[in-house]
């Protein structure tokens, strides 16, 4: 029962495949058979959200799913956002506005932000709040990086073509 | 802590699926979403042998009428319900109850039948599945048989399905126009599970309460339909009198025990506030 089986996706617009054993989970196949280590791994059991990736768009829990489970899929990581020389707008805020300290979590409240972003251009502080809910930060007490969302809400409205 | 060692197997239709757990039996389990699954499987309370999953079963992902009930099926995503005119239209009490179901991510993943097979008793769709007179549509390999929700959920964790059986599809009642429902929980914390939650609905002709459907979660070992509260609504004119006779039979017949969340007595309160506020507040769908 621990046979290999090989896992095809796509991640961050590059095909990407691997041979795990069906229990791997999402989360370490990106971290240790992609090497994308910008996904972190926190309770590993659903509740902390600082594996938060986007699957086939959405945001998931990396650490809920296993790697077999999600062939074919379409994964977006915290990886995708920066380019070499320039911070995605949302990384921006969330400097400009300290809402990161140890930045463990960091990753994780990105991807929730841009879900959030893409699907609400104009979110008011409680869709901010309800979406947030997937992530636990246990240094900033959430006021910044809600004032950051907001503030990068603004500034994807400014930079979009009318 | 990550999973035990298992084998996967990923059908395309449910035929398939009926298949692989008629083979593997007892060792089997469904993965649909995963989001009650796999946290249990990474704790490794949960280490089945063959893991069945029905993600590429797509016939199971529909959303449909079929005469007078709204069929859900398998696959459905609670997020994807959560935002169906249909769901809306045609069962406003689960579309009620979605966004309070786990959290933006798991809902995108985790199935609306799924939660129902899961069981937790705080959880809200087995108490939604209960107020909508649901039937769990259950295929084997020796074919279908429908099951009403107020024979499905037995206990914690626990339902009738047999060792074969997969939900296909969660069949619920339709909601006349005129019916008005509820849901209301408290928890300690926003998206906290809940310590104890009422689901509910009701008709009335005349200024006359014509039918009541109350069903409780969070306050038991398992969801639970609250029949004295609905018989004292019945025929009620759902004021003063008749409210504090449902919320007197409501407290009467739970039998909820106490936690690090909130004592017995707290969540027997509670129902009866629930209650009461659900009937006093509950917007027409």
């Amino acid at each position: 029962m621990n046979d290999e089986v090989r896992v095809t996706v796509t991640v961050n617009g590059r095909r990407r495949e691997a041979r795990v054993e069906p229990r791997r989970l999402l989360v370490d196949f990106l971290r240790h058979d992609l090497g994308l280590t910008g996904t972190h791994i926190g309770c590993e059991q659903g509740v902390c959200g600082a594996c938060t990736v986007l699957l086939d768009g959405r945001t998931a829990r990396s650490c809920l799913h296993f790697a077999v489970a999600v062939d074919g899929s379409d994964i977006r990581t915290v990886e995708d956002l920066a380019s070499l020389d320039e911070l995605h707008p949302i990384q921006e805020m969330f400097h400009r506005k300290h809402a990161l300290q140890c930045g463990f979590c960091t990753p994780g409240f990105l991807l929730t932000t841009v879900e959030l972003l893409e699907r609400t251009a104009e979110p008011d502080e409680g869709a901010i709040r309800e979406a947030l809910m997937n992530n636990v930060c246990r240094c900033t007490g959430y006021a910044n990086i809600v004032d950051a969302v907001a503030e990068a809400a603004v500034e994807l409205r400014r930079r979009k073509p009318a | 802590m990550k999973p035990a060692p298992f084998s996967f197997v990923a059908p395309e239709s449910l035929d398939e699926v009926v298949q692989a757990l008629a083979e593997h039996g007892d060792d089997a389990q469904i993965l649909a979403g995963g989001q009650s699954l796999v946290p249990l499987m990474n704790l490794r309370l949960a280490r089945p042998e063959v893991v069945v999953s029905i993600n590429r079963c797509h016939e199971l992902d529909y959303i449909r009428l079929v005469d007078d009930r709204l069929v859900v099926g398998a696959l459905v995503r609670q997020i994807d319900a959560e935002t169906s005119p249909l769901v809306q239209a045609e069962c406003p009490l689960l579309a009620k109850a979605l966004p309070h179901v786990g959290l933006p991510a798991t809902r995108n993943r985790g199935t609306v039948c799924g939660s129902l097979a899961h069981c937790d008793p705080l959880a809200e769709l087995p108490a939604v599945a209960l107020a909508l007179d649901a039937e769990l549509v259950l295929t084997s390999a020796a074919g279908e048989r429908r099951v009403p929700a107020d024979d499905f959920f037995l206990t914690e964790m626990t339902t009738c399905i047999e060792p074969g059986e997969v939900v296909a599809a969660v069949a619920l009642a339709r909601q006349d126009p005129s019916e008005r429902s509820a849901l209301h929980e408290v928890s300690n914390g926003g998206h906290a599970f809940p310590v104890g939650g009422v689901a509910l609905r009701w008709a009335t002709v005349d200024g006359v309460c014509t039918m009541a459907r109350i069903a409780a979660f969070g306050v038991g070992s398992v969801a639970q339909r609250l029949g004295d509260a609905e018989k004292a609504l019945v025929g009620s004119d759902l004021g003063p009198e008749a409210i504090a006779a449902a919320v007197a039979a409501a407290r009467a017949e739970v039998n909820p025990t106490g936690d690090i969340h909130a004592d017995a007595d707290y969540r027997r309160h509670l129902v009866g506030v629930l209650l009461e506020r659900g009937l006093l507040e509950g917007e027409a769908p």
